[in-house]
């Protein structure tokens, strides 16, 4: 038979490069379980704002000056008279925020179905290190605009080091470059921020990833689906990622755009959390402004900063709530995999860690009053105590039997489709309207939806007592 | 492969040679790669000292300079706010200055060379805001405790007008005392300390 010259050239390629074996290995015929949820949208997600902080990152570096005197005036330049650079400015400070919310769902999503634990110790580890990268990146990104915030929050962060004993000193001012945050570290940040953290992130994101393939995919379940396989070596609960999965996604992807174009074009600031109202104001290292507080995605760990009353301990508490989340792997003893069979002990305890972050984040977006730093102290404590004592109640812990093979559960969307009519059923009555309204002949002929305090009651128990059994 | 006859020991003295050379190699292009993030000769010579004329300060007065790009404060004292800062020692953590930075011509109550002028580095010793300057006695926001003094926003810091430190609060010092001097009784030279010579 004699091939097309199309046919002939893709064979030209195949002959050279393992194209097809590629596809298969990590698409076609990577067999990931069949019970994935909503979670697992965000290690996907996370991707996707990775693209969009590259490609308009390089964009915006056309026409940024990376210098103390015209950064400022560079940003507002992009932002009024360059075609489009409002779009691209937006994308750019909206994808950083968006980038730490997936990152987060994404590694909870991970400590909830236990997916760090053996054998993707390892996968947890690089996703650690890209975090931390992240952080990094983030960090340098926001000196570059040069405004009052950028400034003063990297003078606060670099002094950071100067707590360490003995070397602080000199650290600081090597990372700075001056005797204080000027022109030198603007510089080297752009440098850190547009080349050399990038290139180390993307061989983190590749090397998860490889590692990810080489283990499989964990599931909402927990459960090993290598275990079970049928006679042409396929897991029993695996389904291939090509087409399944990268549909899925797909609209996974869909949905994260109508929340990330309507933040981009009609809350690009998102009220001061995603771009600080100060750093509207050029960078003036002679006057601090009133409050200074981190972008939103640093406060949980600037909030245990400030809660520590030492500034060398504050600076270890800080570092320290980063570097327990890298020994999650080994704090954690017990084999079970996903929170569904974990014990009322654990998941009382991931409940108080969630409370207690979510809380140091909203503190640390608030001036340190003695009331607030009262909690944030609280809250520090209950972070760590997660961490640390895990060792100890994840031994005591009752877990349940875990099955063999996936579970199907109902979405909660079908739940809610589901149940709300019979809710609203409960908790209301028709009742005739009232008398004295409309004509005499109509009376008693309209009726409305009245709450039935009978009903809401009982629903309120039904409720509370569900919450309470789903955290035995 | 044929390994017949082959000095095995040889080999490996060979391969740990080459290592040592290449790692001693490495660690000294690090020297320079590492030592360019340090600050330049451009930086350092903007470290140079700055002359400030202080004849035409009115008492309570506050002169912000800038040397090595941070702020500098230069503050005529007066009278009553020397009093004042006697009284204070019992709230202060480092009332003598013995774990703050200074020049030894500024190790006193005032921190200062003539007790009427301060010169400071307007940095918290916290974390690097610049604190605001906030001479009134006992302000609504501040409370009566305050007798007037220098607030950082940024994390509540207190110090007073001779920049120390309270207790209770995050920074650690007192502000940093700058190395100056006086050219003559109105001319005040800040970067370089009393006892050089060269001027």
């Amino acid at each position: 038979m004699k091939l097309n010259r199309f046919a002939q050239s893709g064979n030209w390629i195949l002959d050279r490069f393992p194209l097809a074996q590629l596809w298969n290995d990590h698409m076609a015929h990577y067999y990931a379980p069949k019970n994935f949820n909503i979670w697992y949208f965000f290690g996907s997600l996370a991707l996707l704002v990775m693209v969009n902080q590259f490609a308009t990152g390089i964009l915006l570096t056309m026409n940024y000056k990376p210098d103390a005197k015209l950064a400022f005036d560079s940003v507002e330049y992009i932002m009024r008279d360059v075609n489009w650079g409002w779009l691209i400015r937006y994308m750019h400070s909206t994808g950083a925020s968006a980038f730490f919310i997936v990152v987060y769902l994404h590694m909870f999503r991970g400590i909830m179905y236990g997916s760090f634990k053996q054998p993707r110790e390892l996968i947890w580890i690089f996703g650690m290190l890209i975090f931390v990268c992240l952080m990094a990146e983030a960090f340098m990104g926001y000196l570059l605009p040069w405004g009052q915030m950028s400034y003063w929050g990297a003078q606060v962060i670099i002094s950071l080091f100067s707590a360490i004993p003995v070397i602080g000193d000199d650290l600081s001012l090597w990372v700075r470059g001056d005797y204080v945050v000027s022109d030198a570290t603007l510089n080297r940040f752009f440098a850190f921020h547009v080349i050399a953290v990038p290139l180390v992130l993307v061989m983190l994101v590749f090397m998860h990833i490889v590692a990810l393939h080489e283990v499989g995919s964990n599931n909402p379940d927990g459960i090993d689906i290598k275990k079970l396989k049928d006679v042409n070596g396929i897991p029993l609960d695996g389904i291939p990622f090509h087409p399944y999965y990268t549909v899925k996604d797909l609209f996974g992807v869909g949905v994260f755009l109508i929340f990330f174009t309507t933040v981009i074009f009609y809350m690009p600031e998102m009220g001061g959390y995603f771009l600080e109202h100060a750093n509207f104001i050029p960078a003036d290292p002679m006057k601090t402004p009133e409050h200074i507080a981190p972008v939103w995605y640093f406060t949980p760990f600037y909030a245990i900063l400030r809660a520590i009353p030492d500034k060398f301990a504050g600076v270890i508490g800080m570092g320290g709530a980063i570097v327990v989340l890298f020994l999650l792997p080994w704090l954690d003893r017990n084999p079970v995999r996903s929170i569904r069979y974990r014990g009322g002990l654990y998941k009382k305890a991931l409940l108080l860690f969630i409370i207690s972050f979510v809380s140091l984040g909203y503190l640390g977006t608030q001036p340190a009053t003695p009331t607030a730093t009262l909690f944030a102290r609280i809250f520090t404590a209950v972070y760590f105590g997660f961490f640390l004592l895990m060792p100890l109640y994840t031994r005591w812990e009752k877990t349940k039997p875990v099955p063999k093979r996936v579970t199907d559960h109902h979405s909660l969307l079908e739940d809610i489709e589901e149940q709300l009519p019979l809710i609203i059923e409960e908790m209301t009555e028709l009742k005739p309207d009232r008398p004295e309204i409309g004509d005499a002949a109509f009376r008693g002929s309209f009726y409305s939806r009245r709450a039935k305090p009978g009903g809401v009651r009982h629903v309120a128990t039904r409720l509370a007592n569900s919450i309470k059994k789903s955290l035995d | 492969m044929n390994i017949e006859g082959v000095d095995k020991s040889k080999r490996q003295f060979l391969t740990t040679a080459l290592t040592v050379v290449g790692a001693v190699g490495t660690g000294y292009l690090a020297v320079p790669f590492l030592a360019q993030m340090q600050p330049s000769v451009k930086a350092m010579a903007a470290g140079a000292p700055v002359t400030v004329d202080i004849s035409k300060m009115e008492t309570g007065q506050l002169l912000r300079v800038e040397w090595r790009g941070k702020p500098v404060w230069v503050l005529n004292r007066t009278q009553a706010v020397l009093d004042t800062l006697k009284s204070l020692d019992n709230e202060l953590s480092d009332p003598r200055s013995e774990k703050s930075s200074q020049p030894e011509s500024s190790k006193n109550p005032y921190r200062s060379i003539k007790p009427e002028i301060l010169v400071a580095v307007g940095l918290c010793t916290h974390l690097g805001c610049s604190p605001t300057f906030r001479p009134e006695i006992a302000p609504h926001d501040l409370g009566e405790r305050w007798k007037g003094g220098f607030f950082c926003p940024c994390h509540g810091s207190w110090f007073d007008l001779a920049g120390r430190v309270y207790s209770g609060v995050p920074a650690p010092t007192n502000l940093e005392i700058p190395p100056y001097r006086y050219i003559t009784d109105t001319q005040i030279i800040i970067g370089e300390s009393a006892g050089d010579k060269s001027a």
